[in-house]
């Protein structure tokens, strides 16, 4: 993901002169090239996230499109306030690239995983929240991001994925969830870096006879609330697969449509079950634990 | 302008202020700041209309004294005078704080202490890469100098050269509990911009003729940011309310409105 991302940042910043990118003292290798190609619009703060979000805003203000790049807890919780206030009150059109999601930097430990980030940003008004599930959706989601007039939260893995898209996404479109495969008894919604591992939790159930239809709902803010309805309306069973807590990511979202449309539909959230992981462990081995590998998925639906 | 009508802008806005906060708080910190927004808005700044893209820039960063921004906004003609009655009224548009969409001549949303530096800090970044003359301005608390991303904002802005930005600290010496020289002594304010590479002068933020000195003269050094510590009474203006802690807080009596009037025209 952070290679496409790399890709499309480099695109923008050489078309658009008034294409601005602030680090807070992260990014090493990833933007070795931009102090000499882009000097006067790249910018490493220094470690300062809330003064990183009060200039980006300050940019902004003055006409400039702002991305803001940073590992998730930092470049969210550490600012909030500046992000609810002086980005989101007025609307101001700056992107917060935030790298590591969820678990990503699982043997770091606590400080660097992000499991709040969804719910915090989805509470913000006039904020826009993407998680792409790969490095496809990315490049599609940052093109879509040049076009949006207000502040936006993109969430990404980091490097070496799975690449689940194999064709152009040419409805891509922000609040727009895309169907993966089609299918008809239960459908899978993941976002963000979930995806691969729920497009093969899919194929362990079609192994056993299932019909799940798999869904990318890479924008969990604004929810695609039409998408949800139908497959309320084709599907007994909806289970939602995040690497984030349980209250208040893509789940809750998908529950509040439910709810308020009073669909009656069975509802399995996949997430973390509202807890700090207090070891240290790669990615995948707090997965395990938290029940979040396509094994455990289609293992608990098909009980 | 000259002293005497800059002095009676100043007095415009405090009698403004004080018929407005006939509701809601802060109505101290208002007064304290008046002469600085007076100066700013009537001399210093180059500011004819809010819609002029190569104009000066303002951030009240200590936003609760917006009641005082609002009457100078009033009297350039940027808003209608008569919406300053309607101040934190239901559904004005003249928040407690100011509001950036909501009106012209608003430069930036605060209230919420200690985000000021860092936009103007951006705005002034951007005046420099797009090569534009236009300056900007800050008006920030002294207790406010106790948040953190106050001096975050401060080393960006050296870091960046800004010498486009100067920042004015109204340094009233009374903050939401107390002293502010009990949290941080006013004296060290100056050093401790200084050390942070800021080019600072240390003058008494209620007096007019200083101000337009002080202020006329930036950048006081070439390629860094200013800092003026401006001396100020929380009140100034109203013996009653004058370095009082209590007017951080209370409303303005309708029964003393009248008073309050006249002594600020006596005191012209």
């Amino acid at each position: 993901m952070r290679l496409a991302l790399l890709k499309k940042l480099t695109e923008f910043m050489e078309k658009d002169d008034s294409v601005y990118l602030l680090t807070a003292d992260t990014g090493f290798h990833v933007f070795d090239e931009y102090p000499t190609k882009f000097g006067e619009r790249y910018l490493n703060v220094g470690i300062c996230e809330g003064a990183m979000i009060g200039m980006a805003a300050g940019l902004a203000l003055e006409g400039k499109k702002v991305f803001v790049y940073g590992i998730v807890p930092f470049v969210t919780m550490r600012c909030f306030e500046q992000i609810r206030v002086d980005l989101c009150y007025p609307t101001l059109p700056v992107t917060i690239i935030g790298v590591g999601g969820g678990l990503t930097y699982g043997p770091a430990g606590m400080t660097h995983h992000s499991i709040e980030d969804i719910a915090l940003m989805n509470c913000l008004p006039n904020m826009t929240v993407l998680c792409p599930g790969d490095a496809v959706e990315t490049e599609y989601a940052l093109d879509a991001i040049m076009n949006l007039q207000g502040p936006c939260y993109l969430r990404l893995g980091k490097t070496g994925e799975a690449v689940i898209h194999s064709k152009p996404l040419t409805d891509f479109a922000i609040g727009k969830g895309i169907t993966v495969r089609k299918g008809s008894d239960i459908a899978i919604i993941a976002t963000g870096n979930m995806l691969p591992a729920a497009v093969e939790a899919g194929q362990l159930l079609r192994d056993k006879g299932k019909e799940p239809e798999v869904v990318s709902m890479h924008t969990v803010k604004p929810i695609d609330r039409k998408l949800i309805i139908d497959i309320a309306s084709r599907c007994k069973t909806i289970v939602t697969v995040e690497e984030h807590n349980m209250i208040g990511g893509l789940g809750s979202m998908v529950a509040d449509v439910l709810t308020d449309e009073n669909l009656k539909v069975k509802l399995k959230k996949f997430a973390i079950n509202d807890q700090y992981a207090q070891k240290a462990g790669s990615q995948q081995y707090l997965r395990s634990q938290y029940g979040l590998t396509a094994e455990n998925i289609a293992e608990e639906l098909l009980k | 302008m000259n002293i005497e009508e800059l002095k009676a802008i100043a007095t415009r806005i405090r009698k403004d202020v004080v018929t407005m906060h006939q509701i809601g708080t802060n109505v101290g910190s208002a007064m304290s700041a008046a002469d600085i927004i007076a100066v700013l808005y009537f001399n210093v700044m180059n500011i004819s209309s809010p819609d002029d893209p190569e104009r000066d820039r303002f951030v009240l960063s200590k936003g609760h004294a917006a009641s005082a921004l609002y009457s100078a906004l009033a009297q350039k003609g940027f808003i209608d005078s008569a919406l300053l009655k309607d101040y934190q009224q239901n559904g004005s548009d003249l928040t407690g704080h100011p509001c950036q969409k909501n009106v012209p001549g608003i430069d930036a949303s605060t209230g919420s202490l200690g985000h000021g530096l860092p936009i103007a800090a951006g705005m002034a970044m951007a005046a420099k890469r797009d090569n534009k003359k236009h300056r900007v301005f800050v008006i920030i608390g002294d207790g406010e100098c106790q948040e953190g991303s106050v001096w975050e904002g401060a080393m960006l802005a050296v870091q960046q050269k800004l010498d486009n930005l100067t920042i004015i600290i109204d340094a009233n010496n009374l903050q939401g509990y107390g002293r502010a020289e009990d949290i941080q002594p006013i004296e060290t304010l100056g050093p401790k911009f200084e050390a942070f590479g800021w080019s600072v002068k240390q003058i008494d933020g209620n007096d007019i003729g200083q101000l337009v000195d002080t202020l006329s003269k930036t950048p006081f050094e070439a390629g860094k940011p200013s800092a003026v510590i401006g001396r100020t009474i929380k009140g100034k203006g109203i013996a009653e309310m004058e370095d009082v802690l209590g007017w951080h807080y209370f409303s303005v009596p309708k029964d003393k409105l009248e008073k309050f009037i006249e002594e600020l025209d006596g005191n012209k």
